[in-house]
């Protein structure tokens, strides 16, 4: 096992699967003189070369749908769209192109991209560019939305994610890219679709991915022994499709469900996580599911604020006590 | 008055020697303008470094000869608007310095109550339309404005600045189509300072000289040394009194370099020191500064006396935003939605 940074692990996972297979190249703005905006494509222009790791203008409708092209063509771009506040504008390549142009050859094309870039808010960025929009994608039918917390996570799932034959959207919060975490030698594939316990307990289940799972990790020991609860952290790490089993598994032992996310809370991935348990797991239900979200604004500049919008410890012991009338 | 170009030459076709027209006190004024933005810039970048800034927060250092000449040829009713490089923009338009430090600082009396920071400053009193943070996207917004000026015969116009970095946008190129054929006065500034974040211009870009784009759409345009303030000032004279006259778009390139890096957290590696030391010798400051006293309108002594009365001024504001309060919680809310 190695100690790798998250933006390490996913060099990694790009580095490995472009020396496998020759089809897979990464573009976008600043990825190949500068590194990449986070760094994450470092030292990967030296690698492969200009041909194959291409830096970009901005311009994210055009060369996101051109990629959205190759691949359907027979290519496998990796492309990088530093945030995803900035890849609203390739939507149209996404949603209208990406997502649709499998069911609607009946099988004739299929789009092998994977969008990746950093989601969430990264610290005083203000409303546009603080932004968790993964319900814009997993809204969709015919996308795949993976969101990673650990970096061996990262590594397994972002090769997964190239190897995958559909769209794969792959969101990394932007304050997770200095996290450093164990990643496995060797080849390292983490299935998509499915989720993982970060941490076994009996008494309530908190589902968070990304960035919350994260802080859930470091806190979840100190927080059961202060609430005198058993904490269960599940991550279902791929946001669509999502992995039902293991969140129903849990919610049998423990009856009692917090939903963690970064994100406007109005139609954001955990309300369809907390329909679907209630649907497919009312009658192990002892409480209704609480979720914590952002505040539902636009995120404020000042420091003093956005520390209120985000979930915070307060808010998440507050819904944990909820769930379990105490 | 003798007219220098000292600072190098590029070839325009605006008529020449509208800042010749200009009275002394306003090119002194000018000049103030000028150094106030730098030592603003400068104290900025050391509050950042304290950690008293936070998030994005991109210095126009070097680039202050085109926000002065700029807002000179604007009447207080007309619209400027921009992207996220705006501190002295915002200055410029008359944005109170301490109203943007307050903010810059997270700050309830900042000039959006904290809610904006660096990259979203707004004054609409003042005739400054921030502040927008996705790369292209205030270009259609402005000619949107431009198109209400119209639309309610104001005879107002809209200016939009924008950088070399942008001008691939799709949006830029709609927005141009739109403004020459629905007829907008709307002058629209591309500043050239050759990099888009750490990408040189000409490496991803066939547009190059940028200004010539807008022979396709039939835009009036031409380019400017952005790094000499009556040079500007000729070139937005003429294209806001175009604009206005005529209800039609002007197209200027702004040619010019930011001394510092794309923002606050880059090294800027991919320029060499010589490179950054040429582009220096251009400095729009003490360009101005010698042409001041060759003309006779000042004296070094008194350029030197008014930088550190402006240095003075600097240091006081960074205190009271020091000392500012912080914005309330209620503030979340507040402004999601007009209230009834
Ligand atoms: C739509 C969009 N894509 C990418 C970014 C990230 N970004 C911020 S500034 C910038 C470079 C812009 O360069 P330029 O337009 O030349 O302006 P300058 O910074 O030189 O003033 C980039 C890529 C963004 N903010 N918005
Ligand atoms: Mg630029």
């Amino acid at each position: 096992m190695a100690q790798l940074l998250f933006r390490d692990a996913l060099n990694q996972a790009m580095s490995e699967e472009m020396e496998r297979d020759s089809r897979v190249y990464l573009l976008g703005e600043e990825v190949a003189q500068y590194d990449g905006a986070y760094k994450v494509s470092q030292g990967m222009l030296a690698r492969f070369g200009e041909k194959r790791v291409i830096d970009t203008p901005i311009a994210e409708l055009g060369f996101v749908a051109v990629a959205v092209g190759s691949a359907l063509a027979g290519l496998r771009p990796i492309i990088e769209v530093m945030t995803y506040n900035f890849a609203i504008l390739s939507l149209d390549a996404i949603i209208n192109t990406a997502a649709k142009a499998h069911q609607m050859t009946a099988g004739q094309l299929s789009c092998p991209i994977v969008l990746r870039g950093a989601t969430g808010a990264g610290g005083a960025l203000a409303a546009q560019h603080s932004q968790s929009l993964e319900s814009q994608y997993t809204h969709i039918p015919g996308l795949i939305c993976v969101s990673p917390s650990t970096p061996a996570d990262a590594k397994g799932l972002l090769k997964s994610a190239i190897r995958d034959p559909n769209p794969v959207i792959f969101f990394e919060h932007e304050a997770l890219y200095s996290a450093k975490g164990e990643v496995p030698d060797g080849e390292h594939l983490v299935p998509i679709g499915k989720g993982d316990i970060k941490r076994e307990g009996s008494d309530v289940t908190i589902i968070a991915w990304s960035r919350q799972m994260k802080q859930l990790i470091e806190h979840a020991d100190a927080w059961s022994e202060e609430l005198g609860l058993d904490i269960e952290l599940v991550d279902p790490r791929t946001l669509r499709p999502l992995d039902m089993d293991l969140i129903l598994a849990s919610v049998k032992k423990t009856g009692r469900v917090v939903i963690v996310e970064e994100g406007f809370q109005f139609n954001h991935v955990g309300a369809e996580i907390a329909y679907r348990i209630q649907r497919d797991g009312f009658d192990l239900l002892d409480a209704p599911v609480e979720r914590v979200t952002n505040i539902d604004v636009p995120m404020p500049y000042s420091p003093a604020l956005e520390k209120l919008v985000l979930p915070n410890a307060d808010r998440i012991k507050a819904a944990i006590r909820a769930v379990c009338y105490k | 008055m003798k007219q220098t170009s000292q600072l190098g030459s590029y070839a325009h076709k605006f008529p020449r020697g509208r800042a010749a027209e200009l009275p002394k006190e306003t090119l002194l004024k000018m000049y103030r303008d000028m150094v106030e933005q730098r030592r603003f810039e400068e104290a900025t970048g050391r509050a950042y470094g304290l950690g008293k800034i936070m998030g994005f927060c991109h210095l126009y250092i070097g680039q202050e000869a085109i926000s002065v000449g700029a807002a000179a040829a604007l009447r207080p009713s007309d619209v400027m608007m921009s992207a996220y490089r705006i501190h002295a923009q915002a200055m410029a338009r008359g944005v109170p310095a301490q109203a943007i430090m307050d903010e810059l600082f997270g700050k309830a009396t900042g000039c959006v109550q904290g809610l904006g920071g660096s990259m979203h400053i707004f004054d609409i009193a003042k005739g400054f339309w921030g502040g927008w943070g996705l790369v292209g996207q205030q270009v259609p917004t402005a000619a949107g404005v431009a198109f209400a000026q119209k639309y309610q015969s104001t005879g107002d116009v809209t200016m939009v600045f924008f950088g070399d970095g942008a001008v691939h946008q799709g949006a830029i190129h709609e927005t141009f189509n739109l403004a020459s054929v629905w007829g907008l006065p709307i002058v629209f500034v591309v500043e050239n300072n050759q990099y888009g974040m750490g990408t040189a211009l000409s490496r991803v870009s066939s547009l190059e000289p940028l200004h010539e784009m807008a022979d396709a759409y039939k835009i009036r345009h031409y380019e400017f040394n952005g790094m000499d303030l009556l040079e500007s000032y000729d070139a937005f004279a003429d294209a806001v009194d175009y604009a206005r006259e005529h209800s039609r778009p002007v197209y200027l390139e702004a040619r010019c370099s930011r001394f510092r890096g794309h923002s606050m957290s880059d090294p800027g590696k991919y320029r060499t020191k010589e490179q950054l030391e040429e582009e220096k010798a251009h400095d729009p400051i003490p360009g101005f500064a010698a042409f001041l006293v060759d003309c006779g309108v000042t004296t070094h002594e008194a350029l030197e006396a008014l930088d550190e009365t402006v240095k003075a001024e600097m240091k006081l504001i960074l205190e009271r935003a020091e000392a500012a309060p912080w914005p309330d919680a209620e503030l979340i809310s507040k402004y999601v939605l007009v209230s009834p």
